[in-house]
């Protein structure tokens, strides 16, 4: 198996009495596209700066390509960085810009020419060379400062919410620009953002931050599909959580929970004692309305509200206890006429997931 | 933390040459009020007791504090046209208080001295008017001490004070109009405490200035306007004598750190730089 | 509100007569043909002006200032410059209280900073030297250096200089190649301000002076105590047009830094 181009392990990092980073363990395979996602203050930018080298662990260890980098100063780190202000040096043109790391690794100029011709190219900016960094847009920009971190073919790339500044329409833009570039030079990114949604599309793996620890590491689909824990199960997509009394959990995983509304099952993949309160995810896309039959399985509501959203349809239902469940059902499956009525909801066991509350 | 903290360093030159070229002298001269010619603290005894000395030390507070609200009467006026008046009229009155700010003050006392003389402009010109018979004594006495501070203190009392003018939301004055307030009371009640940082830096800036003064007072000052600093420099290069010397320079710099504690207190100290 | 209107206008012209007016009269004395300070002068002559540089008092005098002030100037740029960097980029404690030891030079009323240095100076033989007025001219004219280079730094994202260090570049080339470039408005403003100031300083040269070393205030100093001739205006018209110049270049510098992206 190849050697990971990044290694951290046992990282620590406190401020005082706050612990931003807590005994972190990630390593980042060459080529791949891993983003830490996070709300703020969950460790994620702090991590990034440790790899960089512009915050100091105060315990842990961080390799790159192999070795250490504990006293390496971020100049001499195999790294390059994009920010989210783009931090584009603005007394030197695009070209110069692009040219600094080249003339700062003593390359000579014809070289050095050739590279920031190709670097442009490649954020598909030609032409745009002589101009200033103030004379650009938001968007172009941040291809320049892309262009000027990858112009040296560094073994990493760090991204600080590089995409925060920008408007929606741009984000969406660049964030297909950043992964066309990925595939192009199959490079090794890893990626700060608090945007889950930026995280699902962009990302090889993606790294949940909660409170300076990572609460799972995994693909898109997984953490979309079986999240470990509540607050992933949260944090990414849209979930409806339902709260219940555990009765008891079977051989397999399948959990039995008592809720006001009826019994209801989900899978589990913690021990979870019976008669524990638990907090049920069940996505919206995988709720099941049916019209009401007494003796049916599952939750029992009324439908208070439907929306029509385009592709699909939101049904909004009250269940017995107050509290709401979302169901969502494409516009292209059968209609239901359901409006105002009572209804049942069920899922498939291993699409629900039991935590303890 | 190798990288950023070494840029600390950079500190330590200016710091030492600080520290050996202007606090180890200061501190040497402070001492003195208590070592010489004995050990002892005969030299503020001194200070107590000559009546010299206690009458220039009262007077030098007297005038700082007759020169500060003139000062500061006479700087609101050109601030508030700054703040409120046109951009253009904004640009030709900074450049206006600027030019006199970075011309000497030996240049600005001098020439206030030759427009105050009994020849001089201001007599001329009144004499010229029939508004009095004979000329007036501008000169060498608490008049002239006066136009001088006043003349290089402005500018120190204008920027403060156009800085915190500038500030003030214009929509503050318009609700106090809305709820009721006449101009007058929504200038005094609203308008005048915002301005209040700038005004009290601006006050500060003047009283301590005023305070350490010497050659204002050498130039348009008379005998009985003697401040502080021309006593020192009298102690020293006409008696020799050190200790009071000393003691002297302890006072009046207990006077200016009481003046900034207050503005501490009171304001907060900031440093404006320009 | 008019009545209000019209007092602030008189007031406003009158503070800017009050302030402009001695500076006008001592410009129009050098040009006078009396031999006396009279206003309006009786005639118009450069004879001032002549005596002004041929007079070996006056000729020494301004070799002695421009001596003085050139290293005095470059060395408070220097080592201000230096110091303003390191507080503000260097994440020291206490920074602030640093901060404000490095402005007591202003702080201290000038008179003691004299007596102090002179004092000093007698026990190392330095009084009546250049040295001793260039590092006196020195140390008082830092925190002016450090006050407007602490500022524009502040101005200045950190971030640039992280990104600096990034892209692989050394402490000592992300200073050069990204920090001063952004700075040196400010740097170069100071370095104005040290200039005049030194030419203008008068009580520390006073004590520090002798008859041989002896810079053009100090010389000003001793001919308004003696003999008042309007020599004095010449010279008071020469600083006055010195300082008026480099105002000028300054605010040149300024509006320069405005055109900069913020």
């Amino acid at each position: 198996m190849e050697k990971p181009v990044l290694e951290l392990s046992g990282v620590c990092k406190r401020y005082d009495a706050l612990v931003a980073v807590d005994d972190l363990d990630l390593s980042l395979r060459t080529g791949e596209f891993l983003t830490l996602l996070g709300p703020s203050g969950s460790g994620k930018t702090t991590t990034l700066m440790m790899v960089a080298g512009l915050q100091q662990p105060d315990a842990g260890a961080i390799t790159l390509n192999g070795a250490p980098v504990a006293d390496l100063p971020p100049y001499r780190r195999d790294i390059g960085m994009v920010f989210q202000n783009y931090a584009l040096f603005p007394h030197m043109t695009v070209r110069r810009n692009i040219a600094f790391p080249l003339e700062m690794r003593g390359i000579g100029r014809d070289e050095i020419g050739r590279l920031v011709d190709e670097a442009l190219e490649l954020v598909k900016l030609p032409g745009l060379g002589d101009r200033l960094p103030r004379q650009l847009s938001g968007g172009q920009q941040q291809r320049v400062a892309l262009a000027r971190a990858l112009v040296y073919r560094p073994a990493l790339l760090l991204m600080d919410e590089p995409l925060g500044a920008l408007d929606r329409k741009l984000r969406e833009q660049l964030q297909l620009e950043i992964k066309r570039v990925h595939r192009d030079r199959s490079i090794s990114v890893l990626y700060v953002t608090h945007d889950q949604e930026e995280a699902l599309t962009m990302s090889d793996r993606i790294a949940v931050f909660n409170h300076g620890r990572i609460e799972q590491i995994g693909t898109p689909e997984e953490l979309y599909d079986k999240p470990e824990t509540r607050f992933v199960a949260g944090f990414i997509g849209d979930t409806n959580f339902l709260s219940g009394r555990a009765v008891g959990v079977s051989g397999d995983g399948v959990c039995e929970i008592d809720t006001a509304a009826g019994r209801i099952r989900a899978s589990t993949r913690q021990p979870i004692a019976a008669g524990a309160t638990v907090s049920v995810a069940v996505r919206p896309e995988r709720v099941v309305l049916a019209p009401t039959q007494d003796d049916a399985a599952g939750m029992a509501g009324t439908v208070v509200d439907v929306i029509f959203l385009g592709t699909a349809r939101k049904y909004v239902v009250r269940l017995a206890d107050g509290s709401e469940c979302i169901a969502l059902r494409q516009v292209s499956d059968r209609p239901l006429d359901i409006g105002g009525s009572a209804v049942r909801l069920s899922w498939p066991v291993e699409r629900a997931t039991a935590f303890p509350a | 933390m190798k990288t950023l903290d070494s840029r600390a360093w950079l500190v330590l030159p200016a710091g030492l040459v600080l520290l050996i070229t202007f606090l180890l002298p200061v501190g040497w001269l402070l001492s003195r009020a208590f070592t010489f010619p004995q050990p002892g603290l005969q030299n503020f005894a001194l200070l107590w007791e000559r009546p010299v000395y206690l009458r220039v030390m009262l007077n030098t507070l007297t005038i700082s504090a007759i020169v500060t609200p003139v000062t500061v009467l006479l700087a609101f006026p050109v601030a508030h046209l700054m703040a409120h008046g046109s951009p253009r009229l904004r640009r030709w009155l900074i450049f206006l208080v600027l030019v006199p700010f970075w011309t000497s003050l030996l240049v600005r006392a001098f020439a206030t001295a030759i427009l105050l003389q009994r020849h001089g402009v201001i007599n001329s010109f009144l004499l010229g008017f029939g508004f009095i018979d004979e000329p007036l004594p501008l000169l060498y006495n608490m008049t002239g001490l006066l136009a001088g501070c006043v003349q290089v203190l402005l500018p120190f009392v204008i920027f403060p004070l156009y800085s915190s003018m500038a500030r003030i939301d214009p929509a503050c004055m318009r609700a106090a109009a809305t709820l009721g307030a006449s101009p007058v009371r929504a200038f005094l009640r609203v308008y005048l405490p915002l301005t209040l940082p700038g005004l009290m830096t601006g006050a500060t800036l003047v009283f301590i200035s005023t305070l350490g003064y010497y050659i204002i007072p050498a130039l348009l000052g008379g005998a009985r306007q003697q401040m502080i600093s021309q006593l020192i420099q009298d102690q020293i290069a006409t008696f020799g004598n050190w200790g009071v010397a000393g003691a002297l320079s302890l006072v009046l710099l207990a006077a200016t750190g009481a003046m900034l504690l207050l503005l501490q207190l009171t304001v907060g100290l900031k440093e404006i730089a320009r | 509100m008019a009545p209000w209107r019209a007092l602030r206008a008189t007031l406003v012209v009158l503070v800017a007569l009050f302030l402009l007016a001695p500076l006008v009269v001592v410009v129009v004395i050098s040009f006078s043909a009396a031999p006396f300070l009279q206003f309006p002068p009786p005639g118009f002559s450069l004879r001032w002006y002549d005596l002004l540089f041929t007079t070996p008092a006056w000729t020494n005098a301004l070799l002695v200032s421009v001596e003085l002030l050139v290293p005095s100037s470059i060395l408070a740029t220097i080592l201000g410059t230096a110091a303003a960097y390191g507080l503000v980029r260097g994440r020291i404690p206490g920074a602030t209280a640093i901060m404000a030891c490095l402005m007591l030079p202003i702080v201290v009323p000038g008179m003691i900073t004299a007596a102090a240095l002179f004092g000093i100076y007698r026990g190392l033989g330095l009084n009546g030297t250049l040295t001793g007025l260039i590092i006196g001219h020195t140390v008082l004219h830092i925190p002016y250096v450090v006050a407007t280079v602490a500022s524009a730094l502040r101005v200045q994202d950190a971030q640039l200089e992280q990104a600096a260090a990034t892209l692989g570049a050394p402490p000592w080339a992300t200073f050069r190649h990204v920090t001063l470039p952004l700075i040196m408005p400010a740097v170069l403003s100071s370095l104005l301000v040290a200039m005049i100031l030194s030419f203008d300083e008068l009580i520390v040269s006073l004590f520090v002076s002798s008859a041989r070393v002896r810079p053009v205030a100090v010389q000003m100093w001793s001919n308004l105590l003696g003999d008042f001739d309007p020599t004095i205006a010449a010279i008071a018209t020469v600083c006055f047009v010195f300082a008026l110049l480099v105002l000028v270049a300054d605010l040149a510098l300024r509006a320069g830094r405005s055109l900069r992206p913020a």
